[in-house]
């Protein structure tokens, strides 16, 4: 399999002399093709920037990106032709209908809707029996099938999503990555930003981003494996005193409020019992104590520790 | 040229179902050459006047009279006190005082000569520059008036008197609407052309679609021409509209071509459209936009002539006016449609005028980036 998307040290930064922001600080990776792979991180990571450098919005200040062998500053004639983005943004023309839409995007990209329906019938046909409704009328779930159609109606060998679950809902979001799932099948390279940790195990590969600098990529379970430390889920009656009390605990590693639980995570192996040792020594009542399998936030928040 | 189409296709189909838009093409230049040109008199009327008589005699009631059957002026007071007058100007009730002193009729008689008293509120300076002018002309014929009713004049006047009657060239009745409907309507295909071209392209970019248009090959010149052609076809009908309207309302006909003017507006479009294109490269939002527009507008508009004459400006301002596209094309339109030039004697107004569409479109393609 060859390289569908190589950044090189990329670098990108904001602003005059005064006030810089350095929204990228040296971003490697590269992506397989026919992968789909993760961008994750949280809001002001970055992930935006990267998507506009690599679909040629942007000039980066440093470093170099290729996007299916061309370069995205030199050659983005070509790339243009070839990747489909969806911003995070709804960004199209909310005054034409549905199918004004996507015909117009067809058009542009010098093809037609037919040539290349096939690639968007699944998605399509959940919108069709609106196609004359004005695009900005639609509820944001099908907003969201729109601007997909029309960024896949040329056919594009890369597909770029800057957050597109972002404000969706749990149903809509499930139904979305399983277009996507779909589309990986056809062939199509999708690179797809997204600021939930939970999203990160339905990619092949996914790269953790965090102020401007990557600090992971694996898949999804390579990065849970490499997290090494044991990690306990605690609960009590009162969670607040818990919290105070686990970062007192001298065999701690971090500890931080995870829904309903606190997840500690400790230095070394077994520590369990002594865990529990100490906070029943504190008079917590009801207290749940188990030990669990980390996932990609605990992995995250993990990585960010060992970076600051 | 597929591509191209498409997108004229595209963005008339926005335009008309745009409604306010729409408004804005159509109802906006109806009303505002209905309304404005009799609204925008230079014609004082109703200059509400004070008289303070202190003679009472039949020749200040004479002259009174043959003030308010003038026309000019509405009598708001008539009182035998200056300092009611005065109250009633502090009031903001008056704008002029005449005041006619005791005994007028007894010294105009018997000295020949006599003096009355006029105080004008300047706080609209024009209102009182002209209304003051108003009443000395009526005084003056008043007072031929008064002469030739004792004096039988010889024949031959014995004094050489120049007296001056003017003829108005172009414009015999000197109406003023002659003038301003043109003017108001250079206006109006200014507005069309040059900002709602801006707005339109600036809220592209504000929705985010530009930046979805950016990513596709579309080339830069079709996006550009896609924009320029349906608001330089928008620009020529309102002008349409506009003739169209000044016809069946003020019976105005040019003197000269229809197909000078229109020579001149294709071109004079595509550089208020190049400025459009311009303001648009420069804002990043709507209100951005709008501020940009309505602060040129204004430079635009006093600056051109339609008001104020250009020759009166101080010189500076007069420099200044030679950067202005709409004088240029006020200044055409007047003379084509009062006195009938053709191309030939509007050459150097064309000229000038191609330069700005040159520059400014050039300008503006430069400055037009599909990336940052």
């Amino acid at each position: 399999m060859s390289t569908a998307v190589k950044a090189d040290n990329l670098e990108k930064r904001y602003g005059t002399k005064k006030e810089v922001t350095h929204a990228l600080k040296g971003v490697s990776f590269e992506v397989e093709r026919g992968e789909l792979f993760g961008i994750i991180g949280p809001d002001g990571a970055g992930k935006t920037s990267l998507f506009r450098i690599l679909t040629t919005l942007l000039v980066p200040e440093g470093g170099q990106a290729q996007v299916d062998g061309y370069d995205v500053v030199e050659d983005y004639r070509e790339i243009r032709k070839r990747v489909g983005y969806m911003p995070g943004r709804f960004s199209l023309y909310q005054d034409l209908t549905v199918e004004e839409n996507l015909k117009f995007f067809a058009t542009i990209f010098h093809t037609t809707v037919g040539e290349n329906y096939d690639l968007i019938k699944d998605i399509y046909e959940q919108i069709e029996p609106f196609k004359d409704r004005k695009a900005g009328k639609l509820s944001g779930g099908m907003k969201q099938k729109l601007a997909l159609s029309c960024a896949l109606i040329h056919r594009p060998s890369v597909l770029f999503l800057d957050e597109p679950t972002t404000g969706v809902d749990a149903v809509s979001r499930k139904e979305f990555w399983e277009m996507l799932r779909k589309l990986k099948e056809q062939g199509i390279t999708i690179l797809v930003s997204t600021p939930y940790m939970d999203e990160a195990s339905l990619c092949d590969r996914v790269a953790l981003i965090q102020t401007g600098e990557i600090m992971s990529i694996n898949t999804p379970e390579g990065i849970i494996r490499d997290f090494e430390n044991p990690l306990v889920a605690v609960k009590a009656d009162n969670m607040f005193r818990l919290l105070k009390d686990l970062q007192s605990f001298p065999g701690l590693f971090d500890s931080y409020a995870f829904g309903e639980y606190h997840h500690a995570v400790l230095q070394k192996e077994n520590q369990q019992q002594e865990l529990q040792a100490y906070l029943q020594e504190q008079q917590h009542e009801s207290l749940e104590l188990q030990q669990i399998k980390p996932d990609v936030e605990d992995c995250f928040i993990a990585l960010m520790k060992t970076d600051s | 040229m597929r591509t191209l189409l498409f997108l004229l296709q595209k963005e008339f189909r926005q335009i008309f179902r745009d409604k306010a838009i729409l408004r804005m093409i159509f109802v906006m230049p109806i009303l505002q050459l209905v309304v404005l040109p009799w609204a925008a008199d230079y014609e004082m009327k109703n200059i509400r006047l004070s008289i303070v008589d202190h003679d009472n005699s039949p020749y200040s009631q004479e002259l009174v009279h043959k003030i308010t059957a003038s026309g000019y002026f509405l009598l708001n007071t008539y009182t035998q006190s200056f300092a009611d007058a005065m109250h009633e100007v502090e009031e903001d009730r008056a704008d002029l005082i005449l005041e006619i002193p005791p005994r007028f009729e007894r010294t105009l008689v018997r000295e020949n000569e006599a003096t009355l008293f006029m105080a004008l509120n300047a706080i609209n300076g024009v209102k009182a520059n002209l209304g003051g002018a108003y009443l000395r002309t009526i005084i003056q014929d008043y007072n031929r008036e008064v002469r030739l009713n004792w004096v039988q004049l010889p024949r031959f006047n014995p004094e050489t008197r120049i007296e001056i009657v003017p003829s108005n060239w172009f414009n015999p009745f000197m109406n003023y609407q002659y003038f301003m409907v043109p003017g108001i309507l250079v206006i109006l295909v200014t507005l069309v052309g040059s900002f709602l071209t801006a707005l339109n392209i600036v809220r592209e970019k504000e929705v985010g679609t530009m930046e979805q248009i950016n990513v596709t090959p579309i080339k830069k010149h079709h996006f550009i021409l896609g924009k320029l052609i349906p608001f330089w076809i928008l620009g020529l009908v309102v002008l349409t509209v506009g003739f169209f309207l000044s016809w069946v309302v003020y019976g105005i006909v040019p003197v000269g071509s229809f197909v000078t003017i229109y020579v001149f507006a294709a071109i004079y479009l595509l550089a208020v459209l190049g400025l459009g294109l311009l303001i648009s490269s420069y804002a990043d939002s709507q209100q951005q936009a709008m501020l940009i527009s309505f602060f040129m507008m204004m430079v635009f508009i006093l600056l051109s002539g339609l008001y104020t004459s250009i020759d009166s400006m101080p010189e500076w301002a007069q420099l200044v006016t030679l950067l202005n596209p709409v004088a240029y094309f006020i200044d055409v339109i007047r003379l084509v449609v009062l006195k009938g030039a053709g191309l030939s004697e509007i050459r150097q107004q064309l000229l000038t005028i191609i330069g700005f569409a040159v520059v400014l479109n050039a300008w503006a393609v430069f400055s037009y980036k599909k990336r940052s």
